[in-house]
């Protein structure tokens, strides 16, 4: 299968990510913001960085771009998608996931590795898929602006649609986002974004290696699609 | 045209920033300033006034979490 | 004099330099070249106190690349690859607006090592402040904390580690040092001389403004005095999100081979970088500054060659593919413009739209200015305060308490927690994981370590021993990563060279700072000078701080510092031999005095050797340089890292004729704590002074004995971030 992920000016997890996606399946290569034509990719991944120094807003920028014009049509047709971070950012504020993301309640960026619990959750391409039972993510964050913000309807919409796809452990969200939420799809389950860095940890000599099962649903949902 | 869009958080969200201000005024000699909020403020020169609105909607401020005002200067 | 020629004074000029301008021109310089010649003559540019001691530095070596004079240093990690590096200080930038004066320190130094075409991987700090009761030295630190953090995150490279120190004499003139580390394959790497007679010049970045007008080389050249708020208009704004597209820019059009030579554009602006790589490459140089980018209208010839405005690279390239060079600045959305040319005139000549307002032999400007000899008199005794903050009373316990939780000694994490240290995914060992960063270099097939290390406090105590402890203790973290040391780098933080005793601290600094490299075999391959670091309360403690970069084999054999099982032994190596001169314990209780003793660097370098390969072979459970408040502070530090507690005693080190607080807190090179079986350590020669276990420390001292839980000791050693935020920071 093949990856494609998007990069932007700013972006700088691009590169960690195009090895991450390669060690959970196939090929990955990267898609320059100015191209309208994913390349007949089977899954794509916006990655974490500052796109756009961050300025305006994370994200708000580089939302506009044309590759992700092509990222909201491959979507819309069914094709997963992965947001890491600043990937997050760029998808809630292109409207292909709910809610946005505000700055860390410290006011401080946050590097530190975090433990998240997968729920189980009707989208195919998160690791508890198919309401197995939430096991333990050992990950990286590392945000400024990461506190998950949507109106309480919203967010007792996502929680009944099994749309909260990752949940910060207890003891373990330090930006103050709202009920815990690290990571949520869209409501057709086939969009995924998460504040975390998976593509962090998919290394031993680095940390640890639970990254690469959020890349392996992914890639287990492109290569379904 | 020039325009100023003022962009300030929607009330009712959380607004550390605002907050973090507001709690450092005391030690520095400012009694009796409450309800801080700290937004954001854009400064432009528009052809099409018409526009303007649809600008601030898609780009200069996200709706779901905060609320703008344009002044025309 | 007339008024008229008064001029060079506010410029920091002195008669007899300007004079000697004169002569060099044969006329009087005009407002363009006295404004250029002024920041090029300053102590920031030319070095003018310290560049004959620098001479004593050995710079060569096998496994150099590129030495002093390049705009990085650089060494050889095999398989074709090479490391650059290089640490530069930001300090006067940063006391007057802390958070853009760390930043844009930070930008520089990435400038500096993309510039010879690596790709950054790394960033260390070493930050000093005044005490943490000081308002001030909260903001500052807060503001360069965001500030290093701030651009570092945003342009993507890790920062993996640092050092941050809280002393008194620090308090009007904080430190703000920032460390590089880049990775390029050996023959891509590019020098900044300019060459090619006829090949155009390009300035490529950022858009040209008054930022740092009279800047950072006319306030590093004076002390910082009553009133620097007016000095404010002046700080340089660094916008990380610019000098992420132009280091791609320039990474890309190195790798097309599009660039004959490439030098990023710091302090003086377009002066010092035109200027520098002229006289590298033994030509002239036409600039035109009609062509160069503004940001703001109506700025004067003068301006717009003295703006230190931030983002910006100069490169020189054949006429032929200048076309495709503002392509690429064009694809990378940032800015690209023909401004000069290269001529055989040995001379700059600056010009606006064709006509000359400046003309200026190479020469005079680069290397014309005149170097001092230091007028160096060792100083009666101690010159800095001391001021208690234990009771006399103290037990050895809350000794050890009052140690660990002095902001100097106490965990950083408030702070490195605030940095990216994984983008890039090399980072095998992260901040205070380890006593140096790990990097891994799967291109290379093996790995750096990296530490940056430095105690004003001893190099006050004794500046030639206290040098030689930075090199041996930067030395000594290596090897606990298993690392072994290929190049130094450092930055020299001193206080008025022109009084005798910071000469005196300045010129013994340096002797030891070379006969420690001598000695050690490790070449110094780059550097930087940082003087006038002195307020109304006198100087500050005479700072030399290390940067080392070393090679080890194989990334998944490298100790951490954490103890790791129960029932490990505990285990001493190397010639330690602590005493209680210039330690922490000393300054808590008032009695710093002048004085260090000496230590043996071969004897240190033995250990060095022996701990590394222990490391590398995989006999080692934990290893930790013994530092700041001496044995039991470290002991301690390997029981929270590792949470298990310790039982140990200082017989060995009675033995050798210490004192029981020597042996307690005395500080000294040479001693490594390890852990690890048993049977492994005494085969290594180590020392066995106890066993790893339960959840307390326990030091025999007699009765000076100590028995703390573990928990308590953690306490003290996070309380860092209560003191930094107290209120009204």
């Amino acid at each position: 299968m093949i990856w494609g992920v998007v990069q932007f000016p700013g972006s700088c997890d691009e590169r960690d990510a195009l090895h991450a996606c390669e060690l959970a399946n196939g090929e990955a290569r990267l898609v320059w913001h100015e191209e309208r034509d994913l390349g007949g990719v089977d899954a794509v991944v916006i990655p974490g960085g500052f796109s756009y120094g961050d300025y305006l807003r994370a994200g708000a920028i580089a939302r506009f771009s044309p590759a992700m014009e092509a990222v909201a049509a491959f979507a819309a047709a069914g094709g997963p998608v992965l947001g890491i971070c600043n990937g997050f950012q760029v998808l809630c504020e292109a409207g292909l996931l709910p809610g946005a993301l505000l700055r860390n309640e410290e006011l401080r960026f946050t590097c530190r590795q975090v433990e998240l619990v997968a729920e189980g959750s009707t989208a195919e391409l998160t690791p508890s898929a198919g309401g197995e039972p939430s096991s333990r993510l050992s990950i990286p964050a590392k945000h400024g602006e990461g506190r998950y913000y949507a109106p309480d309807a919203v967010l007792d919409g996502l929680e009944a649609n099994g749309q909260v796809a990752y949940r910060y452990a207890e003891g373990h969200n330090f930006n103050g986002a709202a009920r815990d939420i690290a990571g949520v799809t869209n409501e057709a389950g086939n969009v995924v974004g998460l504040m975390p860095h998976p593509e962090h940890a998919v290394d031993p000599l680095t940390g640890s290696t639970d990254g690469l099962r959020v890349f392996e649903a992914v890639a287990a949902a492109g290569a379904r699609a | 045209m020039r325009a100023r869009v003022l962009i300030r958080p929607k009330e009712g969200i959380l607004d550390p920033q605002g907050k973090a201000v507001e709690r450092a005024l005391p030690a520095l000699g400012f009694e009796g300033i409450g309800h801080v909020h700290v937004g954001r403020m854009v400064e432009l020169e528009a052809e099409d006034p018409e526009r303007l609105g649809e600008l601030c909607e898609k780009l200069l401020a996200n709706p779901l979490i905060e609320d703008y005002e344009i002044q025309t200067l | 004099m007339t008024v008229e020629t008064a001029k060079h004074r506010e410029l920091g000029l002195t008669d007899s330099e300007f004079e000697l301008i004169v002569e060099k021109l044969g006329r009087e310089p005009n407002d363009v070249e006295l404004a250029m010649f002024s920041l090029l003559w300053s102590e920031h540019c030319a070095y003018k106190h310290s560049r004959k001691l620098l001479r004593r530095l050995p710079t060569e070596g096998e496994r150099v690349v590129m030495g002093p004079g390049e705009n990085a240093g650089a060494v050889d990690v095999g398989n074709g690859y090479a490391v650059a590096f290089k640490v530069e200080s930001h300090n006067h930038p940063s006391a007057v607006e802390p958070f853009q004066g760390a930043a844009t320190g930070v930008g520089g130094i990435l400038r500096d090592v993309f510039a010879l075409g690596a790709r950054p991987i790394a960033i260390l700090d070493s930050l000093r402040f005044g005490e943490l009761d000081s308002v001030r030295s909260r903001h500052l630190l807060d503001g360069a904390v965001r500030g290093i953090g701030h651009y570092g995150n945003s342009i993507g490279v890790a920062t993996v580690g640092g050092e941050i120190y809280f002393e008194e004499p620090y308090e009007h003139n904080c430190l703000v040092n920032a460390m590089c580390v880049g990775l390029a394959k050996t023959d891509d790497m590019v020098r900044a001389a300019a060459a090619g007679v006829g090949n155009a010049v390009v300035l490529m970045g950022a858009s040209t403004g008054r930022d740092g007008i009279g800047g950072a080389s006319v306030l590093a050249s004076a002390e910082l005095g009553e009133g620097d708020e007016a000095k404010r208009p002046t700080v340089q704004i660094g916008d990380p999100f610019e000098e992420s597209k132009v280091l791609e820019c320039c990474l890309e059009l190195l790798g097309k081979g599009l660039l004959v030579s490439l030098q990023d554009l710091g302090a003086a602006g377009l002066t010092s970088s035109a200027g520098e790589m002229a006289s590298a490459g033994g030509v002239g140089i036409d600039l035109d500054v009609a062509r160069v980018p503004l940001r703001e209208a109506d700025m004067e010839p003068f301006e717009i060659m003295v703006s230190e405005s931030q983002e910006r690279m100069l490169a020189v390239v054949e006429p032929a593919k200048v076309r495709e060079v503002l392509a690429l600045c064009e694809k990378w959305q940032t800015g690209g413009a023909e401004i000069g040319v290269v001529t055989d005139t040995g001379r700059v000549r600056v010009l606006r739209d064709g006509e000359v307002v400046g003309d200026m032999p190479v020469e005079a400007l680069v290397d014309g200015c005149p170097l001092y000899d230091l007028e160096p008199a060792e100083p009666e005794g101690w010159i800095y305060g001391n001021r208690a903050t234990l009771s006399p009373d103290a037990t050895a316990e809350e000794e050890l308490l009052a140690l660990l939780a002095a902001p100097s000694i106490a965990s950083k994490r408030w702070a490195f927690e605030q940095y990216d240290s994984v983008v890039g995914s090399r980072t095998v060992r992260r901040p205070e994981a380890a006593d140096a960063a790990v990097l891994q270099l799967p291109e290379a097939g093996n790995a750096v370590a990296v530490s940056i290390d430095g105690n004003g406090r001893r190099v006050a105590c004794d500046p030639y021993e206290g040098t030689t402890e930075a090199v041996l203790e930067c030395a000594q973290n290596l090897a606990c990563v298993g690392a072994e040391p290929l190049g130094l780098t450092n930055c020299l933080n001193f206080g008025n060279p022109e009084k005798p005793a910071t000469a005196w601290q300045l010129d013994r600094a340096v002797s030891g700072l070379a006969d420690a490299c001598n000695a050690l075999g490790v070449p110094v391959v780059g550097g930087n000078v940082s003087l006038y670091n002195e307020g109304p309360d006198g100087p500050i403690y005479p700072t030399p701080v290390v940067g080392m970069v070393g090679e080890l084999p194989d990334p998944a054999r490298t100790a951490g510092s954490g103890f790791v099982a129960e029932g490990e032994a505990i285990g001493l190596i190397g010639p330690f031999a602590p005493t209680l001169a210039g330690s922490e314990l000393a300054k808590q209780r008032g009695v710093l005095d002048v004085g260090l003793p000496s230590p043996d660097v071969a004897a240190v370098a033995a250990a060095c050797a022996v701990v590394r390969d222990a490391v590398r072979a995989g006999r080692l459970a934990s290893a930790h340089d013994i530092s700041d408040g001496g044995l039991a502070v470290a002991l301690a530090e390997c029981a929270i890292a590792g949470g298990i507690g310790c039982e140990a005693n200082i017989e060995h080190l009675r033995e050798r004729g210490c004192q029981p607080e020597e042996a307690l807190f005395g500080e000294g090179s040479g001693g490594f704590l390890v852990s690890g079986e048993r049977a492994g350590l005494e085969q290594l020669g180590a020392v066995l002074i106890g066993t790893v276990g339960g959840e307390a420390i326990e030091i025999g001292a007699g009765d000076r004995s100590i028995a703390v839980p573990l928990a308590d000791a953690e306490r003290a050693w996070r309380s860092l971030p209560a003191q930094a935020e107290r209120d009204g920071a």
